[in-house]
């Protein structure tokens, strides 16, 4: 008998770790064997921890499943009170589009011939076979964007890299991940490693860079764990080492760990903290492309961005291309989180809108209230109110609303939430993680709380000197965490005016 | 009590053990607050001379990250997550119930210095908020009876 079950960080918060182990334990108590996989998670989080078994008909699921449920799948699976079906029937599965994600919780995420078998390894096989200009050819016709948020062209910036001369260059994958709302590059470090390592290879072979580094936030021991793992494995095996698949270039690559900065998600922060300094934001120019890791060229790219590669090149830069709407090509594996009734990963074509995420994908709100607000982007993105609802998922059709993607994590409040508290919330915020390199930042940050905190007690007379305060921090700050704070704070004002209205009224 | 000869021995191995990597600073200070619960004062001069560095510079930077810790925290760390979505899940309330439960008015140490209580910006489970890390174990859905078990 083969049984899944999530070692994924949400399933084990959940109790993944109990019901493997009441698996183990019902297994012996009967005398059977049991074939126990430690799988991802398939990214339906409401129905973590999620277990599956292996049938004649394919895999079937029970969740959200307890160590108490566990004997009674040892009797009569199909009638277990926790069954769910098989797992790509489940419709909220059923309907996404798994790209990125396509073997995440589907196989052992530590198993190479586990990976082989699903279509591993032949992305960067076929990488091997191209020459440079073909390679970035394929990047830059798939037309995919950053997804840690800025939406820049992947195969521009890989292509800048690769014409730069120099003895070393360097692939760093960003997988600070601080944005709240946002658990993709976690799943996907637990769930299929290997995946970014090979597309870390690709981007290595076709930039010329024999070194890479993933950066992982200290607040993913799971991940950290995961991938130190599967690097092991793969150099165990010669997939990186010396001559990548014992027939490329070399490749090699290490897991580091961040330590609790927010803003060494900003890649120039990033690359300062990799070389064991204080995470301050360097100023653009000269672009990390150019003088990157200790001043070498360097691709800085997202998790999501490089796990994507290998696909691209497996499946062809066109057929990825044909997903996605404008400017947005492609798949975007969307984070559904706060009060919502089913939540987790959602990999879809770029375009769904935002009202169909929430209301038919989540399932409205997980208190059944009404929707108030939905956060898109984490804590530098714009608060949305239902009335935005129509909006598409792209880069370009956000960002003309007021707001902007990001990492995709998608937060719902319902109408509990008190805007005025979330908007001091997205500046205390940015005082408390601000790198402290410019005054409007560090300081605006400070006297946003303070402004905030004026209007809270009925000062109507803050409110123009909180909108100042937004403007001099968006035109003055030098990255986007004392740029962007503006965003949540003034959709929030600007959308719900009456969270900002309600002391003053109450003090006249 | 940490200027003797062990702590010596033992900073020294590990920073021999971090300096053929490049960037080695960071993973010595996480070596180093693995091994003592913090980054002990004695400890930064040593660092600084090994890497060629000076000790303001490796001072600044044991400062800039929220992670490393001048002393050594309670028997237990319970971090809460105070980040928008679990917010959006009943989060503030659970800061706050927690941080009363073991009769702490702010983030800090309990006086028998038994359980630390801190915020914490996201760990990951915002799909099953609001969410916790007890020591190493992760809570999600938390509540302060599923907090105090962990920490048991
Ligand atoms: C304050 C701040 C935090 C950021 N955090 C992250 C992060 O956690 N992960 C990430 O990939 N990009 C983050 N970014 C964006 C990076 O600076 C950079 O654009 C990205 O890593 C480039 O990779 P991509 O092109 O694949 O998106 C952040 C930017 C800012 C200003
Ligand atoms: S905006 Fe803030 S975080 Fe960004 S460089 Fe300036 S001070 Fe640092
Ligand atoms: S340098 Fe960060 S926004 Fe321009
Ligand atoms: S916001 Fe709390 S775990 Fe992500």
């Amino acid at each position: 008998m083969k049984v899944y079950v999530p070692r994924d960080a949400a399933a084990r918060s959940l109790g993944s770790d109990q019901v493997a182990h009441a698996v183990i334990l019902e297994a012996s108590r009967r005398g059977v064997s049991v074939d126990l996989v430690r799988n991802g998670s398939r990214g339906m989080v409401w129905l973590e921890p999620m277990v599956e078994i292996e049938t004649a008909e394919g895999r079937t699921a029970f969740g959200p499943m307890t160590p108490a449920d566990v004997p009674a799948l040892f009797d009569a699976p199909a009638k277990h009170p926790k069954a769910l079906g098989p797992v790509d029937q489940i419709p909220w599965f059923a309907r996404q589009t798994r790209l990125t994600f396509a073997r995440v919780g589907l196989i052992d995420p530590l198993s190479l011939a586990d990976y082989e078998a699903h279509g591993g390894l032949s992305g960067l096989r076929r990488a091997l076979e191209m020459d440079g200009d073909a390679q970035i050819d394929e990047m830059k016709l798939s037309g995919l964007r950053g997804r840690g948020g800025a939406g820049f062209p992947t195969g521009i910036k890989w292509d800048t890299v690769r014409l730069a001369h120099a003895d070393q260059k360097y692939i760093v994958c960003n997988a600070d991940e601080g944005d709240s709302g946002t658990f993709a590059d976690r799943m996907l470090m637990e769930g299929d490693p290997f995946t970014l390592i090979e597309g870390m290879a690709i981007a290595g072979v076709t930039v010329g860079a024999t070194k890479g580094y993933v950066y992982i936030r200290s607040e993913y021991p799971d991940a950290i764990f995961q991938m130190t793992e599967a690097i092991r494995i793969a150099r165990l095996n010669k997939l990186l080492g010396p001559m990548l698949l014992g027939t490329g270039p070399a490749f090699d690559m290490e897991v580091r760990v961040g330590a609790g900065a927010y803003v060494c998600g900003e890649e120039t922060s990033l690359l300062n903290s990799l070389e064991g300094k204080r995470g301050t934001v360097r100023a653009k120019p000269p672009l990390p492309a150019l003088h990157g890791l200790f001043g070498k060229p360097t691709v800085v790219n997202n998790v999501i961005s490089l796990a994507t590669v290998p696909w691209i090149f497996a499946n062809g830069a066109q057929a990825y291309k044909d997903f996605g709407l404008g400017r947005s090509r492609g798949t975007i594996p969307l984070q559904i989180a706060g009060n919502v009734k089913r939540g987790g990963l959602f990999e879809t074509a770029f375009g769904m809108s935002l009202g169909e995420i929430v209301e038919e994908v989540g399932g409205g709100t997980a208190s059944g209230r009404p929707v108030k607000a939905v956060q898109v982007g984490g804590p530098l993105g714009a608060y949305f109110p239902a009335s935005k609802f129509a909006t598409p998922f792209g880069y370009e059709e956000f960002d003309g609303q007021g707001g902007l993607i990001g990492h995709a994590g998608v937060v719902v409040f319902d109408d509990g939430v008190d805007m005025l508290q979330q908007a001091r919330f997205a500046m205390e915020f940015c005082a408390v993680e601000s790198c402290g390199k410019c005054t409007p930042c560090r300081i605006g940050a400070v006297r946003g709380v303070e402004t905030i905190d004026r209007i809270a007690q009925g000062d109507a007379a803050a409110m123009p000197l909180l909108v100042d305060l937004c403007d001099t921090m968006r035109d003055g700050s030098l990255c986007a965490l004392g740029g962007f704070t503006p965003y949540p704070v003034m959709s929030a004002l600007t959308h719900f005016p009456d969270d900002f209205a309600r002391m003053k009224e109450a003090a006249e | 009590m940490l200027d003797t000869a062990d702590f010596s021995s033992r900073l020294q191995e590990i920073i021999a053990a971090h300096l053929p990597m490049e960037g080695p600073l960071l993973p010595i200070l996480h070596a180093v607050q693995a091994e003592w619960g913090h980054i002990p004062e004695p400890a930064v001069p040593v660092i600084a001379n090994a890497l060629n560095l000076g000790r303001a510079e490796v001072h600044g930077v044991v400062t800039f990250y929220h992670d490393f810790r001048a002393v050594q925290a309670g028997a237990t760390v319970i971090k809460v997550c105070a980040a928008e979505a679990c917010q959006a899940q009943g989060g503030r309330d659970l800061v706050q119930a927690t941080l009363r439960a073991f009769g702490l008015k702010d983030f800090g140490t309990t006086l028998d210095g038994r359980v630390t209580v801190e915020p914490i910006y996201c760990l990951g489970l915002c799909a099953c908020g609001p969410a916790a890390i007890v020591g190493e174990r992760l809570v999600g859905r938390a509540s302060v009876e599923r907090i105090q078990e962990a920490a048991q």
